[in-house]
């Protein structure tokens, strides 16, 4: 019984659930916007590849390996704590958006390039005997097998990220963890943060299911 | 410019730091020795179970995997570390962190070694079974080394993204490299710190980023 008034106590749930409300709102928003911002940049950035130059692959390689290296909540720090030094201040969600995005752009360029080069070079070859030009070629052959092979890993890794908006917590965002933590603080039960636990498995728990569908219905193209 | 390096490349502010910084990578390092080995210990026993004949353990491991892999790291750690003590159990901030990665680490290997031992064909293991050898035999030295070597990529990748994770454990105030580098920051007003905080991560893990790209692109070259 003890248990139950402690992790979830139905006086503070309705009590704070206006509150976590509209910070389950502040979290899709940002997952919504870090996603397509992520997969839109990596898309583009393992196009450009695809040209062979020097000049883009170099900056684009350091920055995939930059983004897959270093953990996102350091240079979420920098970002925030950093940057108004040189007189540029941004709101915490806007760096979390910015940070975040740029992991995943980091990732999927690396994901979309591995199922760019998995293609045998017979495909690019046809396509251009066939008459097609160069991008013709890119993106009515080559990408579409390549998006394919790279939706399973995309998946996965699109979800590890998305959760990662709980990072927002630390720069004062107002999404589910920092709101169920300071209403647990306040409130002096653990039961906000039981509700928090509750809105991410609400939220994610059917995207694992997908994930899981996905890579099935997938799996015979590796 | 010149406010640019003064802020975040100060080198007399980072040689300064330094001994502070090494002391929280020494943490990190210690951090990541245990939660990879329970880690890898957990996900390789829950992969068993999620490939078990028994349906009632087939199923709770696979619940336990998508519960664990809905929730966000820092969520769990918040939980573990403000939530448990409510019901009495009070961790300290180093056994707190593997408390939460155990079960969040456990469910993403649980994942790489199921896909790992799902790729070996069953012949294997009957062929090893008729031989003499018993079930757990068959399981160390046949199935799981061919296992490890298919999925070795993955395993890889899993482990930098466990090594980044660690970071997390700032939040808790425990004094890893990424908690000291903040403590350096707020004390010095300079971002430098988190800087050299960010090379040093870099230092460990760009080498496994690299070397986990030449893998995608020798998979994709068979």
């Amino acid at each position: 019984m003890r248990f139950l008034d402690t992790f979830f106590d139905g006086a503070v749930m309705a009590r704070y659930l206006p509150d976590l409300i509209s910070a389950i709102w502040v979290t899709l928003y940002l997952a919504v916007v870090i996603v397509a911002a992520g997969l839109a940049l990596g898309l583009a950035l393992a196009c450009l590849r695809t040209l062979g130059s020097k000049w883009l692959n170099v900056p684009i390689i350091i920055f995939a390996d930059l983004g897959r290296a270093i953990p996102p909540l350091v240079v979420i720090l920098i970002f925030y704590f950093g940057l108004p030094g040189l007189g540029i201040t941004l709101s915490g969600q806007l760096v979390i958006v910015l940070v975040l995005g740029a992991v995943l752009a980091a990732f999927a360029e690396e994901i979309f390039w591995a199922g760019l080069t998995s293609l045998s070079a017979g495909q690019w070859e046809a396509g251009r005997a066939t008459g097609l030009t160069f991008g013709q070629t890119l993106f009515s052959i080559a990408l579409p097998q390549a998006v394919r092979l790279a939706i399973p890993p995309l998946v996965n890794r699109a979800l590890a990220i998305t959760k990662m908006t709980a990072l927002g917590s630390v720069i004062g965002v107002k999404e589910i963890l920092a709101v169920s933590s300071s209403a647990q603080s306040f409130s002096g039960s653990a039961t906000p943060l039981t509700m928090a636990a509750l809105a991410y498995l609400a939220i994610f728990i059917p995207v694992v299911i997908a994930s899981r569908l996905i890579e099935r219905r997938f799996s015979w193209s590796i | 410019m010149q406010d640019f390096i003064e802020l975040f490349f100060n080198l007399d502010i980072m040689a300064q730091t330094l001994p502070l910084l090494l002391k929280g990578f020494w943490v990190t390092l210690q951090l990541c020795a245990v939660v990879i080995g329970l880690g890898l210990a957990g996900g390789l026993a829950l992969a068993v179970a999620a490939l078990s004949p028994s349906r009632w353990l087939r199923w709770s491991a696979i619940g336990f995997i998508d519960f664990f892999r809905a929730l966000p790291p820092l969520v769990l750690l918040v939980f573990v570390f403000s939530g448990l003590p409510f019901a009495g159990l009070e961790l300290s901030p180093f056994m707190a962190v593997v408390v939460a990665f155990l079960l969040n680490n456990s469910a993403y290997y649980a994942e790489v070694f199921r896909a790992g031992l799902r790729s070996v064909p069953g012949g294997q293991a009957e062929a090893a079974r008729a031989t003499g050898l018993s079930p757990t035999q068959t399981l160390a030295s046949v199935v799981l080394p061919q296992a490890v070597r298919n999925v070795l990529p993955d395993l890889l990748s899993n482990t930098v993204e466990v090594v980044k994770l660690t970071s997390l454990a700032s939040v808790v105030s425990l004094s890893e490299l990424l908690y000291a580098a903040n403590m350096a920051r707020s004390v010095t007003y300079n971002s430098s710190p988190l800087v050299l905080a960010a090379l040093i991560y870099l230092a460990l893990l760009w080498p496994l980023v690299r070397l986990i790209s030449r893998y995608q692109r020798g998979l994709a070259a068979h």
